[in-house]
């Protein structure tokens, strides 16, 4: 019975009815100000209203209900580890930034909810040096970001070595997932995830070896090809991809990083869309999912983009596809 | 062994299976619909009645297996009293004609079940589409109708 959804699909169907749609995003783009958008998403019943009416208490709150709504209906949630692995390696990177550089701050303020180990077991484990109590490869990657860190002062490769250990946590479990949605996110995150290295580290005039470094590995992308081109620019990164299945994504990059940015998004929106009319299997939990951080992340954008006081045109073509 | 009453045996065991499988399909079917239906009035108490009615459809093949073995059981005689030795050949022809019921009944309730469950996916998004969304696991009942029509002829005729 833990792999039957029935009872969570029909409820997750009810919850679709309150993702905001392309309508609701456009009345949030019409608000004069972020607290106006603000008091229209409160209205929608977003938030938490015993916080203060906050962008980033908002954003937090509804994770939170979407985590604390799947949690209710699914027994077993390593099943949605993929979602939230790349959470955890984050949190992991501010434990060890912060232990290496004594900082003291308020932990809410650099640890996001939703991964699947307690932000305050890895702040522990990165100041007391001993990684020993997080899973093998995370304990791997800690310690050598750590050591990183602390001989080098680099934090950029801080970075890149928890980043490409999230991104290959998020990729292997992916792969290993029975449902076909999952599969297909890891393996579109996983992708995108190196194609956005590349173009960052072609810009930047990276290394070979730091490229190299920094690329997951992932079978659908040649990383040697990739890693190539990335050492000769933006253009044969776009040239790259149009000999592989990811084509398309050439002409978005071509555009501006922006485009392929929400290309890759709308990709991931496309793929979960025939999610609405399944009624079994935990597919339409994990649409749902993706549509919620989908939602998050543009209500995010908006907000943001009402708070610098951006024109509602350069907002609006960052949007994603909604899922509704 | 005394094989004298393997008419009877075969007539019982028609009967059992009738109501055996068809029970068991029923109770697949209503049990995966009733958890669709919990998932929905979990949201949306106001989609009870709705929703109950949908459940209820893969119900059906159970009572058409009940009262094949019903009246299989009074037709030999086991029910009632009455019942004397049969000869195997009509013993079997009650069997086969308890089969249709029996498997068919097993498989449309199962199938009829999966049907609600996407039936009352679409009311919970659409509640005024009810009666479309219904129209879809009934069609399934069809097949179940079909096969008790024939096992109660079958049954009647011997």
């Amino acid at each position: 019975m833990s792999k039957d959804y029935t009872y969570a699909v029909a409820r997750i169907r009810a919850k679709e009815m309150s993702l905001l749609g392309n309508a609701a995003i456009e009345q949030l783009l019409a608000a004069r100000s972020c607290d106006e958008a603000l008091r229209i998403l409160a209205d929608r019943g977003w938030g938490n209203p015993d916080e203060d009416l906050t962008a980033d208490n908002m954003l937090a709150a509804e994770t939170k209900k979407t985590w604390s709504l799947i949690g209710e209906m699914v027994k077993d949630m390593s099943v949605f580890d993929v979602f939230r692995i790349t959470d955890d390696y984050h949190n992991l990177k501010a434990a060890v930034k912060l232990a290496c550089t004594g900082t003291k701050v308020d932990a809410s303020r650099v640890f996001v909810d939703g991964g699947t180990i307690d932000p305050e077991k890895m702040r522990l484990a990165a100041e007391q040096k001993d990684f020993s109590a997080l899973p093998e490869e995370m304990r791997k990657a800690g310690e050598e970001a750590r050591e990183t860190l602390l001989h080098t002062g680099d934090g950029q490769l801080c970075d890149i070595i928890l980043d490409r250990a999230g991104l290959t946590a998020m990729y292997q479990a992916g792969k290993k997932a029975e449902n076909e949605v999952i599969r297909e996110y890891a393996v579109l995150t996983a992708v995108a995830a190196d194609i956005k290295i590349a173009v960052r580290c072609g810009r930047l005039g990276k290394s070979l070896d730091f490229i190299e470094r920094a690329l997951a590995p992932v079978e659908e992308l040649d990383l040697a090809a990739l890693s190539r081109a990335a050492l000769a620019g933006v253009d044969s990164v776009a040239e790259y991809l149009t000999n592989t299945d990811y084509a398309p994504a050439a002409a978005a990059l071509k555009e501006s990083f922006t485009a392929f940015e929400r290309w890759c998004d709308n990709l991931i929106i496309e793929h979960i869309k025939p999610q609405k009319v399944n009624p079994f299997t935990v597919g339409p939990l994990a649409a749902y999912i993706l549509a919620r951080k989908n939602e998050i992340k543009c209500v995010r954008m908006v907000l943001s983009g009402k708070q610098s006081g951006l024109p509602d045109e350069i907002i609006r073509e960052r949007l994603r596809e909604m899922y509704v | 062994m005394d094989m004298s009453n393997l008419g009877l045996l075969l007539a019982l065991l028609g009967a059992v299976s009738a109501a055996l499988f068809a029970g068991i399909g029923s109770a697949y079917g209503v049990g995966l619909a009733g958890r669709a239906g919990a998932g929905a009035i979990t949201e949306n108490p106001d989609l009870f009645s709705k929703v109950l009615i949908l459940q209820l459809l893969p119900g059906t093949q159970g009572i058409y297996g009940l009262l094949v073995a019903f009246v299989t059981l009074v037709q030999t005689g086991l029910l009632g009293g009455g019942a004397e030795t049969m000869d195997t050949a009509t013993g079997l022809m009650y069997f086969v004609a308890c089969l249709p019921i029996a498997i068919v009944g097993l498989i449309s309730a199962i199938y009829q079940g999966q049907t609600s469950v996407a039936a009352i996916n679409v009311v919970t998004k659409k509640p005024d589409q009810f009666g479309k969304a219904m129209l879809f696991p009934a069609m399934v009942e069809t097949y179940a109708i079909l096969a008790l029509l024939i096992s109660i002829l079958a049954v009647f005729s011997l």
